[in-house]
């Protein structure tokens, strides 16, 4: 990705990962609400679980809907643990319960990924999808290990605290979950430069080749299946102390299709797309709902759209507005991305509020009144709806123009520039 | 006895219904390669369509509507949506249907909102067929078995005897020797579609009245679909007739039967530990399973289904 190269030391990637670290370090200097920091450990512990989901589906071909399994089992593995280092009867510090989810999380993918990785393409997502809703369906048959509906809690302060540190605070259980997500993604990052990582790349671009080369693209995806269940299950650890119970909805299918979305929107054909794509969705998941209850119909809009018109994801399109602003030619695109924002804000802004509309108007006993974007409305005569409409209309219509003037543009700098 | 007809009767016309919407979905996937997430959402479009139409005309209009205005926005997905994903690949094609899958959802929860509506059982079909033994066995239910085997035999026509028909099944085998031949494959791929959403829409509008007809609906039935396809063995239309029935039959008995393995062994198990609690799992307990567990049998001792003839 960089440039940035001086022997013996590598500049650009000392930068790089100190930067990560920092940021990490001083995010809850700079949001200090208790909201803020919330979100903070849901972000980590999803851009974890989003990275290790992508080490089956970016890197080794692997589509998988059943990804929450291990996520999912990591964490009731770890509140297990968690329950017994405080009973006295397990010698485990909290800090490592979470490698404990991991690694129990790990042993399950070896179990089933044994089996599930002879095969690649439609017949492992649908023996994942099998899978997911198999473990789902079981999480509410056997109580002892579940804890049925009202789901696993254990306490995560256990015995003394070591040098100051208790992890009752939210601030302690944020840097834990800091510590542990600069871990995993070097880990995971780490793991893409080795041999193994590289093979991952092409048992998913060729298979049949790999095999005559001498490798078994069947160990290769096993061993990559058993990492990643490695590194979800550690997110799910993370997510066990952060919440400190454990139920059902953890394994189910509607979590593995979280994280293929929040995967995929973030770009899965580069290393840190799924993160940024772990932090959208989480921004989404908590701080959306809390405006809308059709968060979920736009992050499904926005998921379509990138499928449709940028299958590499939003990482994918910094990178290449990287390389045009390396070209120094990015200022001759701006001005057009402006029009087109703008465009795309009022037809956003025209639809948020027709939805926002049609919500109100379904609903039994709606109030003849209601506030959208800051202005009193009444749903129940045409005036807001036509208003709307019309944003819808015109932002489209401008988009459309501004679209042709970007596309236009865009071929134009890539031409000068040349081929990546 | 008694038990055993009917349960048999019930178990037969839910993997009827089984067979509307799996019929729909391995057409999809043969002709197209289109895995199609979004085919139990059809299903339950159908079933809140039918729902509207029978508030605002009539049950009868309602089962004929409904699943044509479903066909209808099948063929616009295909025509939009799809067709211009085809050229990301199989797997892209997936994921659209996938995010459709969510849209719909959130679309249901927009409309009609997130509880359960009452879309109930006509008059004119309410009641028992006959009773045998003091259990009766409902109208409703032979209803909906009969439209399915009518449904199954129109497909059946349509595809060997009409000319339409007959380049669907060239277009199944090879689809670059069909359009070599001056036929138009996309808009046989379009209609494809639309016909096997309109099958889905049917299953909804037929089916809504004899379960609940709630956003959860198409969550509930769609992985048990894919199960059927699979099991079945992907692109076969035959096998995914058998795998419905048995997967129908599957669940109408095992949820009605208490055996247990501590039972069959004749041991008490205790019951507070986790070996305890597999021992003491009762079948009706295990029933939401079942399905899936055939499944990954199935893919690990015959990948291809019962009656496939490609691996999938």
């Amino acid at each position: 990705m960089t440039t940035l190269r001086f022997r013996p030391l590598d500049v650009g990637r000392w930068f790089v990962w100190g930067t990560f670290a920092v940021t990490l370090a001083l995010l809850p200097l700079v949001f200090r609400q208790g909201f803020a920091l919330t979100l903070l450990c849901q972000m980590g512990i999803m851009i974890i679980f989003a990275l290790s989901y992508n080490m089956l589906l970016g890197q080794t071909g692997l589509l998988s809907f059943g990804h929450a399994v291990y996520m999912g089992l990591g964490a009731y593995f770890a509140i297990h643990a968690l329950g017994l280092a405080g009973a006295g009867r397990l010698m485990l510090p909290v800090t490592l319960v979470p490698l404990a989810g991991g690694v129990c999380a790990a042993l399950v993918g070896a179990l089933v990924g044994w089996v599930t990785t002879r095969r690649a393409g439609v017949a492992f997502a649908m023996i994942s999808l099998g899978i997911g809703e198999m473990v789902h369906a079981m999480s509410l048959m056997f109580p002892a290990f579940f804890g049925g509906e009202g789901g696993v809690s254990a306490d995560r302060v256990v015995g003394a605290p070591v040098l100051g540190i208790s992890y009752g605070p939210a601030i302690q259980v944020y840097y834990l979950i800091a510590f542990w997500t600069f871990i995993s993604v070097a880990a995971m990052f780490a793991l893409t430069r080795t041999p193994l990582g590289r093979i991952a790349n092409a048992v998913r671009d060729n298979p049949e080749r790999v095999e005559f080369i001498g490798y078994s693209a069947h160990a290769v995806r096993f061993r990559m299946f058993v990492l990643s269940a490695f590194f979800a299950g550690l997110a799910g650890g993370l997510a066990a102390i952060n919440y400190e119970i454990v139920t059902a909805e953890s394994v189910s299918t509607v979590r593995s299709g979280a994280v293929l979305l929040a995967a995929y929107i973030g770009g899965i054909g580069v290393f840190f797309g799924p993160a940024i794509g772990a932090v959208i969705f989480t921004y989404f998941q908590t701080a959306m709902s809390g405006i809308t209850k059709a968060w979920l119909l736009y992050l499904g809009l926005l998921f379509i759209a990138i499928v449709m018109f940028a299958p590499g994801g939003l990482a994918m399109i910094v990178l290449q507005n990287l390389r045009v602003l390396r070209a120094g030619r990015l200022g001759r695109l701006l001005p057009h991305y402006g029009w087109a924002a703008a465009a795309a804000l009022v037809a956003l802004a025209g639809f948020a509020g027709l939805v926002e509309l049609i919500y109100h108007t379904a609903a039994a006993g709606a109030a003849p009144e209601m506030r959208v974007f800051w202005t009193t409305v009444r749903p129940f005569e045409p005036g807001a709806w036509l208003v709307f409409a019309a944003l819808l209309a015109a932002g489209a219509t401008g988009y459309r123009a501004a679209w042709r003037r970007v596309r236009s543009a865009w071929d134009a700098v890539q031409r000068e520039i040349g081929p990546a | 006895m008694e038990f055993l007809v009917i349960q048999t009767l019930n178990g037969l016309s839910y993997g009827l219904l089984l067979f509307l919407l799996s019929a729909g979905l391995t057409l999809i996937f043969s002709m197209m390669g289109v895995l199609n997430f979004a085919h139990a959402s059809f299903y339950m479009v159908g079933a809140y369509f039918g729902y509207q139409i029978t508030r605002w005309i009539g049950f009868w209009p309602g089962v004929v509507l409904a699943p044509l205005l479903v066909g209808i926005i099948g063929m616009l997905v295909e025509r939009y949506g799809l067709r211009a994903v085809h050229k990301h690949g199989h797997v892209a094609e997936l994921l659209f249907t996938f995010g459709l899958a969510y849209l719909i959802e959130e679309a249901v929860h927009l409309i009609w909102g997130r509880a359960a509506v009452d879309y109930s059982v006509p008059a004119s079909l309410d009641g028992a067929l006959f009773t045998l033994f003091g259990s009766s066995f409902p109208l409703y239910r032979a209803f909906m078995a009969a439209t399915a085997i009518a449904m199954l035999g129109a497909i059946y026509l349509v595809l060997t005897r009409t000319r339409t028909g007959l380049v669907i099944q060239a277009a199944l085998s090879h689809p670059q020797m069909v359009e070599a031949l001056g036929h138009n494959v996309p808009r046989v791929f379009m209609l494809t579609f639309g016909g096997g959403s309109a099958l889905a829409g049917l299953a909804g509008a037929v089916g809504g009245p004899a379960f609940v007809t709630d956003p959860g609906m198409a969550a509930a039935i769609g992985p048990i679909v894919f199960v059927i396809v699979v099991v079945g063995g992907l692109g076969s239309l035959a096998g995914a007739f058998i795998a419905s029935v048995l997967i129908g039959l599957l669940q109408t008995f095992s949820v009605a039967l208490n055996w247990s393995l501590a039972g069959l062994l004749d041991i008490a198990a205790p019951a507070d530990t986790f070996l305890g609690e597999v021992l003491n799992l009762t079948l009706a307990q295990a029933a939401p399973m079942l399905p899936y567990l055939i499944m990954v049998l199935m893919l690990i001792v015959r990948p291809r289904g019962l009656m496939g003839t490609r691996e999938t």
